[in-house]
């Protein structure tokens, strides 16, 4: 089966319509969501809804901090950040609100563990940062392929049977078999809001049956999504910083 | 889970296992059979027995990572892999013959068969690298060739995938591969620079033409570290009937910086291809190894050999084209070849790697074949080498960069094809006659090597206002 992972779609709605369209052109039958479906963009009503129509067909969707923080203020947030979500909060209707509020902070499926931040303390929110964070999150699980996001830059990691670790950079199209003899965690690009310098959106295919997993970059429209943000009154910088993925 | 038994008459996935071909210190080799495959088969299993060497299995996955993608007649066709939650194992091409170390005991083998076999291993390096691999682990035993003669590298447990997860980039804090073959900066940790292959390559051709290895034997990490500021004898000083061509290109693949080498093995291939155009520096003529002072200085100055950030192998090879010029020297071409060099001159700013090779045909008659035209074509032959360097002065590009080459030929664009696809040519730059009579009755040439070469073509066509003007 294909799958097709999202993460950090935080409402854009060009890039994550750019991203389904390429996901289902390329035979992907199953959909993934890693959370903060909300946040930062400026269409979290067709977001959300979009995200509630996929999981009602079969679609996973697991919890974000951004989520989370619709219903649940946070401290941790940048002013920024919470300047978006106190935007978002109020464009929500109390069903989409329960929605979000609802979501699992994990989900198991087969031998893969799906995660917004990391496996070790999913509530925490840490960010996946280099290869120690990776290694305990590896090791918090005993699933062969963890996938979270929450960094917005794509990276996969891999620990050894004698819990040795690597890391590498994805390179676009270029299909990584994740091999059975050691443990994996994918780690996400963003659709929404990517921040390695590229501003395509981001996401990952997965064959459950070849075990390779894909990284993917869908250019989309993003001067209607940095318009949008305009247009709504947000912070300018969260246009800014889409056209050039920083 | 019963693991299914890897022994005589079992089955796995559809492979029938043979008998036992071979038993090394990471896998064992067994002879396989498919019913839908008639090539002879090989299934290499690992050996990841309790005890046995952790290092065996992660260079059993890099080659069950990447033998898989690899294609071309240079690497072994793959046929299937089994994962390690069941039975590991890869399923290839038997390659027939030996590998080139049976013939260890022949060394030295003539300078003529070391360059014949040295390009034949740099042809196959300069195909595995387009593929983004680097292969690690260059030596007499991983080359074999299949009866037409092409090289065919094996065992990539070793190897680096530029676009696929390393695993043996931090699995092991010592270099693995094999002491006398490795390339300096392999033991600085860098594993993603493709002349570390040429290096390797350098200590073969070192060793099959002299019969001494460069580096010695030593396995100590320190013996090893030696090759990073202790350059080896020149071959010279151990054969004095050395060809100076060959100690040339033998101390270039072996320098201690990568950047001192050939910047890709299709330039090496080149240059084993075209002996006599060899540019010879200092190098070739050395009897001594470089002075102490030069020694301490890179002992004691790391920063010379510093590890350089990741590099991207897909560009690196882009940087190093080898770029054909294919030119007329009639008269009358005066103004194309000048927006011949122009066009040339624009490449080879942006690409300081590049070399050029500037191409003449020397039309030969169909039917005069007659001897007495020997000497007159010898001159002619002549001649056209001094008008293309002569053509090539003003770009004054250093000579390790510009080679000439007069073909004679019948049909000049099939031999600039010919020319191409043997030297592994990536851009033809052709200029396209207006208004000629010779196009009118010949067909053009520049339009049939645009339309059938295998690399990039350049047609260049100088502008209107200079046709009118002649």
């Amino acid at each position: 089966m294909r799958l097709a992972i999202f993460a950090d779609i935080h409402a854009n709605r060009q890039a994550f319509s750019a991203c389904l369209e390429f996901a289902r052109a390329r035979g992907a039958e199953r959909i993934v969501c890693l959370g903060d479906i909300v946040g930062y963009g400026a269409d979290p009503e067709w977001a959300v809804d979009t995200v509630m129509d996929l999981v009602d067909d079969g679609a996973i969707a697991v919890i974000g901090n951004h989520d989370h923080a619709i219903s649940t203020p946070s401290e941790s947030m940048n002013a920024v950040a919470q300047a978006a979500i106190e935007w978002t909060r109020g464009r929500l209707s109390a069903q989409q609100r329960r929605f979000l509020a609802e979501l699992p902070l994990t989900r198991r499926e087969d031998d893969r563990l799906y995660v917004h931040s990391e496996a070790s303390h999913p509530a925490r929110w840490h960010y996946v940062r280099d290869t120690p964070d990776a290694a305990r999150s590896i090791a918090a699980t005993d699933a062969h392929v963890t996938f979270c996001g929450h960094i917005h830059r794509p990276a996969l990691y891999s620990m050894s049977s004698a819990a040795k670790m690597t890391s590498f950079v994805p390179t676009s199209d270029v299909p990584v078999q994740l091999l059975g003899g050691r443990r994996w965690l994918a780690v996400l690009g963003s659709v929404g809001q990517p921040r390695d310098g590229d501003p395509a959106a981001s996401f990952a295919m997965l064959d459950t049956t070849s075990r390779e997993v894909t990284y993917c970059r869908v250019p989309y429209d993003v001067e209607a999504a940095a318009d949008r943000i305009r247009a709504n009154g947000l912070p300018h910088w969260l246009a800014d910083r889409l056209l050039v993925g920083k | 889970m019963v693991k299914p038994l890897i022994e005589p008459g079992a089955e796995l996935d559809g492979f029938t296992i043979g008998e036992r071909v071979h038993q090394g210190g990471m896998a064992t080799l067994w002879t396989v059979t498919h019913p839908g495959i008639t090539m002879p088969l090989l299934m290499k299993v690992p050996r990841v027995a309790e005890g046995e060497d952790p290092a065996a299995i992660v260079s059993f996955e890099m080659e069950q990572m990447i033998v898989p993608r690899l294609a071309g007649p240079h690497v072994p066709g793959c046929f299937g892999t089994g994962d390690f939650d069941r039975q590991p194992y890869v399923v290839m091409e038997r390659i027939p013959g030996k590998t080139l170390y049976s013939r260890i005991d022949q060394l030295p083998i003539p300078y003529e068969e070391a360059r014949v076999i040295g390009g034949q291993i740099a042809t196959a390096l300069a195909d595995l690298h387009r593929q983004n691999v680097i292969h690690h682990d260059i030596k007499p035993s991983s080359i074999m060739f299949r009866p037409s003669g092409e090289c065919v590298l094996i065992d990539f447990g070793l190897s680096h995938h530029n676009q696929l997860p390393d695993l043996l980039q931090e699995e092991f804090r010592l270099p693995y591969g094999t002491a006398p073959y490795m390339a300096p900066e392999r033991l600085l940790g860098v594993r993603d620079d493709p002349r570390s292959d040429l290096f390797s390559l350098g200590v073969l051709l070192y060793f099959f033409t002299t019969g001494e290895r460069p580096f010695g034997e030593s396995e100590t990490l320190r013996g090893m570290r030696r090759r990073l500021w202790r350059d080896p004898y020149p071959p010279r000083r151990l054969k004095p009937d050395y060809p100076l061509w060959l100690q040339e290109i033998v101390l270039r693949c072996l320098e201690i910086e990568p950047v001192w080498r050939h910047p890709t093995a299709s330039q090496l291939a080149f240059e084993l291809a075209h002996p006599e155009q060899v540019k010879l520096t200092a190098r070739s003529e050395r009897l001594q190894r470089d002075p102490l002072s030069t020694v301490w200085r890179r002992r004691f100055n790391r920063g010379l050999t510093l590890p350089k950030p990741k590099s991207d192998v897909a560009a690196q090879l882009a940087a190093g084209p080898i770029v054909v010029v294919a030119l007329d020297t009639e008269e009358g071409s005066g103004t194309l070849n000048e927006c011949l060099r122009r066009t040339a001159a624009q490449l080879l700013q942006t690409l300081p790697s590049a070399r050029l090779a500037c191409l003449n045909v020397l039309r030969l008659g169909r039917i005069t074949i007659d001897r007495t035209l020997d000497e007159q074509g010898n001159n002619k032959h002549i001649d056209r080498m001094v008008a293309l360097r002569h053509w090539a002065q003003p770009l004054e590009l250093d000579e390790s960069r510009l080679t000439v080459h007069v073909l004679e030929a019948v049909d000049p664009a099939a031999a600039i094809l010919e020319f191409t696809r043997v030297n592994h040519v990536d851009h033809v730059v052709i200029g396209a006659r207006q208004n000629s009579m010779l196009r009118t009755l010949l067909g053009s040439v520049s339009a049939k090597v645009a339309a059938e070469a295998a690399c990039t073509v350049t047609v260049v066509r100088p502008p209107p206002s200079a046709v009118t003007q002649g």
